[in-house]
């Protein structure tokens, strides 16, 4: 049949027995999700197409995340837009302040996502599920308000790349290290418009909460999804949080790629994006002395238990430099909650960090950790861009939580080897 | 359909946040928004930009975020149509849906400069220079696409029964 992961999913959805790249096909949505930016857009076009209510009030999810708790009377305006509209239909996956997290997180950790699913949602690091073995990518407004009425978008079907996993990750190397890797190698535009497909033996030797970092920044390369092949621990992670069904797919043995990396995971080294691109990576050989003013170690790519723990492992005992602020983001309430049980939060505090409720907040330039002009920032974020993270004239460097971790403690960029002595 | 404008031009990978940057995002009106773009880049467009102009980009124009408000804050502004080497496709597939006119063309992009006068005929993919005098050729839309902007972008196709 020749056709890749993706492909297969979308031809299922489509209703067809094959496509191919470059084909315009309409498919069925499993979830349209939106968050407190972009739905009050997508309801403004919703109530344009003069629908009763949305196709299924179980599928539709909006998630307060990004400038939620409000952080100004546009936002709270914008966040009731969105209440609004969710009770007015019914809408049963409407996360606010209180039960929300970033979306990213918290829809794998609700089980809304099944591997095998086609997903939408007006947020451009929708790719994330591509962890799980779903197909869910990045639309805008009116596509989500289009896909809330109908159950249905349109897509050209993609073309491929893929990547060959072997190999383990060393330590305190993290699935963060190996996307900011691929970027640099592949470039911003390197998948564009083309799913990145995961496949080989060493996909198992990456967590879920690897994965998911990995999928997240699939956009950071142009790509439509970033998909990973299921195994074990796809189907143990999904089995611990809902009872659905769902589809395994495979790509055919013949299934076209357009090119084909291996990567041998014990060979990534922990990698540094400066600014103003993701793409522009370096390893600690190529990275001088850097002093910064803040750490923001949270966000839709690396604000998950795991990357807390890590994060934690370094801090553990040891003080955030004098003049550093260092903010810690749980994702989600669920993991806010077993980092305060397990006493990373006490950890945290301890040396110094502020640990703030979910928010995708300073990661977008949006609130809790806004930059002033000639700041430096390391972050776990995904985009170093022009202004990002506040002033025009302040700085991003995307990292893993463990090099964000020990850059707050040593004053500058610093490998975890440089503060663990 | 047809355009005609002075070119204002940009580099590669411009990005969603600097089109506009997300401390406006705590708004969805059109007209606020266009007040704020491009302005991490370039302050100097909203004073500037005149109805009908035409925006010239790199590669990868539109990457980063896909925020909707990005394409209504350009169209908003009064851009006509955005010509870049290659977009991203969230950008790509926003403009569409919300009827801002784009363009993929290199060869177009290296042969305009700022100020150039720039005609351009979307159903033909013909871009004209008309302060140099050169002419460039490029895809068309997909069929699919092109009507969905003839009905005036996605919400109408589906209004109209055309996307079910």
């Amino acid at each position: 049949m020749s056709m890749t992961m993706t492909q297969k999913i979308l031809a299922k959805h489509a209703g067809l027995e094959k496509v191919e790249a470059g084909q315009l096909v309409l498919v069925s949505l499993d979830r349209v999700l939106g968050n407190d930016i972009t739905s009050p857009v997508a309801i403004r076009e919703f109530e344009r197409l003069g629908v009763d209510t949305v196709y299924d009030k179980d599928k539709v999810t909006m998630v307060m995340d990004h400038f939620a708790p409000n952080k100004d009377i546009k936002a709270a305006i914008q966040c009731k837009t969105c209440r609004d509209f969710c009770d007015k239909h019914d809408v049963t996956h409407f996360y606010d302040v209180g039960q929300m997290g970033i979306e990213h997180a918290l829809l794998p950790e609700k089980g809304l996502v099944l591997p095998g699913d086609v997903v939408i949602g007006a947020d451009s690091h929708t790719c994330t599920y591509g962890a799980l073995g779903a197909f869910s990518t990045g639309v805008g407004s009116t596509d989500m308000a289009c896909g809330m009425a109908t159950g249905k978008a349109w897509f050209k079907v993609p073309s491929a790349i893929k990547f060959v996993l072997k190999g383990k990750l060393n330590k305190f190397v993290s699935g963060k290290d190996l996307i900011l890797h691929i970027i640099g190698k592949i470039g911003v535009d390197g998948a564009l418009y083309k799913s990145m497909e995961f496949t080989g033996e060493g996909v198992s030797s990456l967590t879920v909460f690897d994965r998911l970092t990995v999928s997240n920044m699939a956009i950071e390369a142009g790509a439509k999804n970033g998909i990973f092949e299921v195994d074990e621990q796809t189907v143990a992670y999904i089995k611990e949080r809902t009872d659905k069904e769902f589809t395994v797919y495979k790509a055919d043995e013949d299934a076209v790629y357009e090119a084909t990396y291996e990567i041998d995971l014990s060979e990534i080294r922990s990698t540094v994006a400066f600014p103003h691109l993701p793409e522009n990576t370096k390893t600690f050989d190529e990275i001088g002395d850097i002093k910064i003013d803040q750490v923001v170690i949270g966000s839709c790519t690396n604000g998950h238990y795991k990357d807390l723990e890590e994060a934690a492992e370094i801090f553990k005992g040891r003080k955030v430099a004098k003049r550093v602020r260092a903010i810690i983001i749980p994702a989600t309430q669920d993991i806010y909650l077993k980092a305060v049980e397990n006493g990373l939060v006490k950890i945290f505090v301890e040396a110094g960090c502020v640990v703030s409720t979910p928010t995708c907040g300073p990661c977008l330039g949006g609130h809790m950790g806004i930059l002033a002009a000639g700041e430096r920032a390391v972050a776990t974020t995904n985009r170093n861009f022009v202004g990002r993270m506040g002033h025009v004239d302040s700085e991003v460097y995307l990292a893993s939580p463990a090099v964000a971790a020990a850059s707050a403690i040593a004053g500058k960029i610093a490998e975890p080897s440089e503060v663990l002595q | 359909m047809r355009f005609q404008g002075n070119a204002i031009k940009y580099g590669d990978n411009v990005d969603t946040d600097v089109i506009i940057p997300a401390r406006y995002l705590n708004t969805s009106d059109n007209k606020e928004l266009a007040s704020h773009c491009m302005e991490d880049i370039d302050k100097t467009f909203v004073s500037r930009v005149q109805a009908g102009d035409i925006m010239i980009g790199g590669f990868n124009f539109g990457c980063g975020s896909s925020r909707e408000h990005a394409p209504i804050a350009i169209k908003e502004s009064g851009i006509s149509l955005v010509i870049a080497k290659s977009f991203a496709r969230i950008f790509y597939r926003n403009a569409i849906n919300i009827g801002l006119a784009i363009l993929e063309c290199a060869e177009a992009v290296e042969g305009i400069a700022e100020g150039d006068i720039i005609e351009a005929d979307l159903d033909e993919g013909v871009i004209y220079n008309k302060t140099t005098g050169k002419s460039f050729k490029t895809q068309p839309f997909p069929a699919f696409i092109q009507k969905i902007i003839a009905n005036g972008g996605l919400v109408a196709s589906i209004k109209n029964g055309e996307i079910k």
